[in-house]
């Protein structure tokens, strides 16, 4: 098999677009059955994430006037091609894409389109709520990628390398306590779940930041978030999760982890509220900015 | 019908969403509306959402009298909301005006003159089950593409008469 198929069967089957939206629709409806079991309600049936979809892609899309209809429409499919794309690259067991050197640089950057283009369909909207919510998305991410980037960047320095499967190879010890710690920080943020769902703040302005957005851009958008939720949570998994020799027991304890991380951190959003964005601000550069700073000291050491 | 369309006709029934829209109700049944959301009923079981953009949303869900500035607000908002769509009314004032029939500013026509309506939720203000119903309701008639602007659609195109109820001048 040459590189291009290998390439390919990685972004469209494996670990690509046909495992990864089953697998986040599983997780999706998992988080919501779980804070509605916790909030006392029975919660939505088991295929509500893909009722969903499948119901956005069979309706029409509205354009507003005065909206330039090229990147109002190409905006979704980035994100979409961008978060498969950085799915592709996560050293799952069984991916047939060979590991480059610095393909760790590469992944960090894909998983920022996702973000950019949100902001992006924020402002292309024309709409002020829509508006709202990019400014907040993109004031956000400055503070949630510290600790983000640095929990990464920690377990680089440790392999000495930029290459995942380096990181995936990196003897057990206490920095990757600390990192995993500092990645769990910044996850809530990254997932826009409930302390820092400021972006997406329903009852403050309206929607997130695809407010104008129905129909399959919308589906798409949708798409693009449940693969984001399958990505971080399986990245977390491979970088901090001990791996085994047998490469099918890794998969299950890799699943497995993801889903009690989304447990844990749905846990958080069903028992909080809403903090402001001077405050999730704060909060991130302050504590995550001592949890980056004590994870990469720890790196130092050894 | 090929094996697609047939999973997005199921799906529109499973996945209505809905988006509130108040013409110049007392409130009664806007507060209807909340239990819904709440644990008694429940009515994400039935993949209800409750959006605040008529952008995202199958079902609008209108209640309240008519009144002079709201027509518009209605037509517009309306217009905003993606086909396929279905449109339920809430409780005796879109109907009729109910006790504010008569009183000035009010439209003494029934919401069907503005928008087409697809299921009545009868009550001042209805329970929420009836609501809940209601919803369902609207909701099959999405899957079986029979809400009075599928149909529409699917005749001719402007065979639908337009009222002249509460238009100035």
């Amino acid at each position: 098999m040459n590189a291009v198929w290998s390439y390919l069967v990685a972004v469209a089957v494996w670990p690509g677009l046909l495992f990864a939206a089953p697998l986040g629709w599983l997780e999706l409806w998992f988080m919501r059955k779980l804070v509605a079991r916790l909030q006392g309600r029975q919660g939505p049936p088991f295929f509500q994430p893909f009722f969903d979809v499948m119901k956005l892609l069979g309706k029409e899309t509205v354009i507003p006037r005065g909206v330039n209809r090229g990147i109002f429409l190409a905006l979704p499919l980035v994100s979409v091609a961008a978060v498969t794309a950085a799915l592709a690259i996560v050293p799952l067991p069984g991916n047939p894409v060979p590991s480059l050197p610095g393909d760790v640089v590469l992944l960090l950057y894909l998983m920022e389109v996702p973000v950019l283009c949100e902001v992006l369909a924020g402002y292309v909207s024309r709409s002020i709520y829509g508006q709202v919510a990019a400014m907040r998305e993109a004031i956000l991410s400055l503070a949630y990628n510290l600790p983000f980037l640095v929990a990464i960047i920690a377990m680089a320095q440790m392999a000495g390398s930029f290459q995942m499967r380096a990181l995936q190879e990196v003897p057990y010890g206490p920095v990757h306590l600390l990192a995993a710690l500092t990645f769990l920080l910044a996850l809530p943020a990254r997932m826009k779940l409930n302390p820092f769902s400021i972006a997406n703040a329903e009852h403050e302005i309206i929607a997130d930041s695809h407010i104008e957005y129905s129909g399959p851009p919308l589906a798409l958008f949708k798409l693009s978030h449940a693969i984001e939720v399958v990505l971080l949570t399986e990245l977390f998994a491979v970088v901090f999760i001990p791996a085994t020799p047998w490469p099918l027991v890794n998969l299950v304890v890799y699943l497995v982890a993801g889903i009690l991380v989304l447990g844990g951190v749905t846990l958080l959003a069903t028992t909080t509220a809403r903090l402001r964005l001077t405050q999730a601000f704060r909060f991130y550069w302050v504590w995550g900015g001592l949890a980056s700073a004590i994870t990469m000291a720890a790196t130092l050491v050894r | 019908m090929n094996l697609i369309e047939r999973v997005v006709a199921i799906s529109r029934r499973r996945s209505p969403w809905i988006c509130r829209l108040n013409a110049g109700s007392c409130n009664g049944c806007d507060i209807e509306i909340t239990p819904l959301l709440s644990p008694r009923y429940d009515a994400e079981q039935l993949g209800i959402e409750l959006h605040g953009t008529p952008k995202h949303a199958d079902i609008v869900l209108i209640s309240g009298t008519l009144t002079l500035r709201s027509r518009q607000a209605i037509l517009d908002i309306y217009d905003q909301v993606p086909n396929p769509k279905a449109v339920v009314a809430l409780g005796s004032c879109p109907s009729s005006g109910n006790v504010f029939a008569g009183s000035p500013l009010v439209l003494s026509c029934s919401l069907d003159s503005v928008v087409p309506v697809d299921v009545w939720v009868p009550g001042c203000p209805p329970r929420p089950q009836a609501i809940l119903d209601g919803i369902a309701r609207a909701a099959k008639l999405l899957e079986d593409g029979a809400t009075k602007s599928q149909l529409a659609k699917s005749r001719l195109a402007g065979s639908q008469p337009e009222s002249r109820c509460g238009r100035l001048s």
